[in-house]
């Protein structure tokens, strides 16, 4: 580096830019917590909503399928699969993922296989509500198409 | 070695090596799970396998951060440690709890180490690498704590260069942002928006601190350069990290919930990402050839110049490969995420772990000059191994992915494979990425060789020749 350019001023970068794009993030994030509402619907997280996170997160979903793009790549995303198996019917879906859940694990030798959690038929229900609502969030139309 | 307390660091790195050779055994086991789907099941499902393989990666890391700060702190301040017993009981501390909750994660369905640590108190599992049960976490955050207190103790009674502070800066930033691991709203949107104050603001923001002070440290002592120079590129680079990283951080933001100027911001801002990891390879390259001395630890060179190429390719090249918003959304949650994400981890945080411990290890055991030949040239033969079977993983996930993309993502609703289809298809490619995992862990074997490989060592040859050679402790 050009010797007139000395360690000070790289210190005055490296304290002024971070500082200053700290400040950034910060002011942003709050910009963004005013405008999710509008985004995620927080006003539909129900009981059974937020009961169906719950039991997603207990039984580590995330460890194999992906929700929103981000989890493990093992197993298909699901913030989708509402739209994929439901066809804008929620008591057919629900109907499916009462038979899907109690149906692991497939029996297709040297086929990927989800557990059997033992979830209750209330569970079921409640992590479907979970997963109908994940659906609805406004994500900027991702992903591509209904495979996820 | 300066201070005798800089020895605490010692079973910090072997312990984070141990972890790291648990951490490949379980890469191997779910590399094979890609392709024999039932491989293990029901005894160790892939979900579990990937927690133990994640959750390692970074407890290792930590260990190897802690390791290094023990290590170059002391001699960077001129001091013995505030208080080497409380590094060795925080030792105990954390290697228990690591190992405990691994054993939590092999032993117990996820579910039932849910309830039996009273999740339902304060609920932080169940997300991705932040699986921990919440009494690890809160023990994680005492271990960091009490790290902290004792690094900057030492710091504070002793001498304040750029590297010290550089660093200590790292490791707080590394403690708060770990608390954002405590908010789990039932909002999923506000869940993700905060998880990735952890997760981001870690490797993509502090971390990076660490490294840069970390390879500056052993950069000064390998190479005999001026202070003055390194600090200010040292200086530079962070900077560079900080501008593009914080608000690259809209990277992760294009398809979770928030807003459509995430897409602009993220795009153009972790666009400039890749900066900070080319001056780092600029930087190493040319501190080496301007070096003023000769060391003897030639290999630990070697390290220092390897992190900062295979984070270039990792972190930057990899990273800015699917970081605009038009890519991302078709390469988004794809095997290019998976390849992304190894050859970063890798080249970025693994390698400076290994060079601090390839450089101060041999100091540890007696050898200033580090160690024989014979023992070189075995970790440079693991060195290089390591490395490019690691690019083998990453360019095998990235054709994998390229492949899921054009399979499952770029095609209409009728036309587009199912993902278990297009997984099919791409199983001939993951046999390629686990023979790189097999030829990686053929690398660490022989890495872990080294260490007991014996022989004459280098120092001896010293004194035949110009005492133009120092350990670099003095500088």
């Amino acid at each position: 580096m050009a010797d007139n350019f000395n360690k000070g001023m790289a210190r005055n970068i490296y304290y002024g830019g971070g500082v200053f794009f700290f400040l950034l993030l910060l002011g942003l994030t709050f910009d963004t917590m005013l405008e999710l509402p509008e985004r995620d619907h927080r006003e539909n997280i129900t009981e059974a909503v937020a009961h169906g996170k719950e039991i997603w997160e207990n039984n580590n979903c995330i460890g194999c399928h992906s929700l929103m793009g981000e989890g493990a790549y093992f197993a298909p995303e699901l913030a989708n699969v509402y739209d994929r198996y439901g066809a804008g019917n929620e008591e057919a879906f629900k109907q499916f993922m009462q038979s899907w859940m109690a149906m692991q694990p497939l029996p297709t030798e040297g086929r990927r296989k989800m557990p059997q959690f033992n979830l209750s038929e209330e569970e079921v229900n409640a992590l479907t509500d979970f997963l109908i609502w994940t659906s609805r969030i406004d994500d900027n139309d991702w992903p591509p198409n209904k495979q996820g | 070695m300066k201070f005798q307390s800089q020895a605490v660091a010692k079973p910090y790195f072997i312990f984070a090596l141990a972890l790291f050779a648990g951490q490949i055994i379980f890469g191997l086991v779910m590399g094979l799970q890609y392709i024999v789907g039932d491989f293990l099941f029901p005894y160790l499902p892939f979900n579990v396998a990937r927690m133990v393989h994640t959750n390692l990666l970074i407890v290792w890391l930590l260990f190897g951060f802690m390791g290094a700060s023990y290590y170059l702190v002391p001699e960077e301040c001129d001091t013995e440690l505030h208080s080497p017993l409380l590094a060795k009981i925080l030792f105990w501390v954390f290697a228990a709890a690591g190992v405990a909750t691994i054993l939590g994660y092999l032993l117990v369905p996820y579910a039932e180490l849910a309830e039996i640590t009273y999740n339902h108190l304060l609920p932080t599992m169940g997300r991705e690498f932040l699986e921990q049960p919440t009494i690890t976490k809160v023990g994680i955050v005492i271990v960091c704590l009490g790290f902290i207190y004792n690094i900057g103790m030492t710091i504070l009674k002793g001498r304040k260069t750029v590297i010290n502070m550089v660093l200590i800066t790292g490791l707080i930033g590394l403690a708060v942002f770990f608390l954002f691991s405590f908010y789990n709203p039932s909002n999923l949107v506000l869940d993700k928006f905060f998880w990735w104050f952890v997760v981001h603001l870690w490797v993509e923001g502090v971390w990076e601190l660490i490294l840069g002070a970390i390879l500056a440290f052993t950069l000064i002592k390998v190479t005999g350069v001026d202070r003055e120079v390194i600090e200010k590129w040292l200086y530079v680079i962070i900077a560079m990290a900080l501008i593009s990283g914080l608000i690259g951080m809209g990277h992760h933001y294009f398809w979770i919930g928030p807003g459509e100027y995430w897409l602009w911001l993220g795009s153009i801002f972790s666009a400039l990402e890749p900066i900070p990891f080319f001056m780092m390879v600029v930087f190493a390259f040319r501190m080496v050839r301007e070096r003023r001395h000769d060391h003897g630890n030639k290999i630990a060179t070697t390290w220092a110049l390897g992190t900062a190429v295979m984070a270039f390719l990792g972190a930057g090249v990899w990273g800015f490969i699917h970081t605009l918003a038009p890519v991302n959304y078709y390469t988004h949650g794809s095997q290019i995420t998976a390849a992304h994400g190894h050859l970063a981890f890798f080249g970025a945080y693994a390698m400076i772990v290994m060079t601090i411990i390839s450089y101060a290890m041999p100091i540890m055991r007696g050898r200033p000059q580090g160690n024989s030949a014979a023992s070189q040239k075995v970790e440079r033969f693991a060195f290089w191994t390591m490395c490019l079977s690691m690019l083998g993983i990453t360019l095998a996930l990235t054709v994998a992915g390229a492949y899921q993309v054009a399979l499952q993502r770029l095609p209409e609703d009728s036309a587009a494979l199912t993902f278990m289809m297009t997984q099919e298809k791409i199983m001939p490619i993951y046999w390629a990425r686990l023979v790189f995992g097999v030829t990686f862990f053929a690398g660490l074997v022989a890495y872990f060789v080294s260490f007991f490989v014996k022989g004459e060592n280098v120092e001896v040859k010293q004194e035949e020749s110009t005492p133009t050679v120092c350990c670099g402790s003095c500088s």
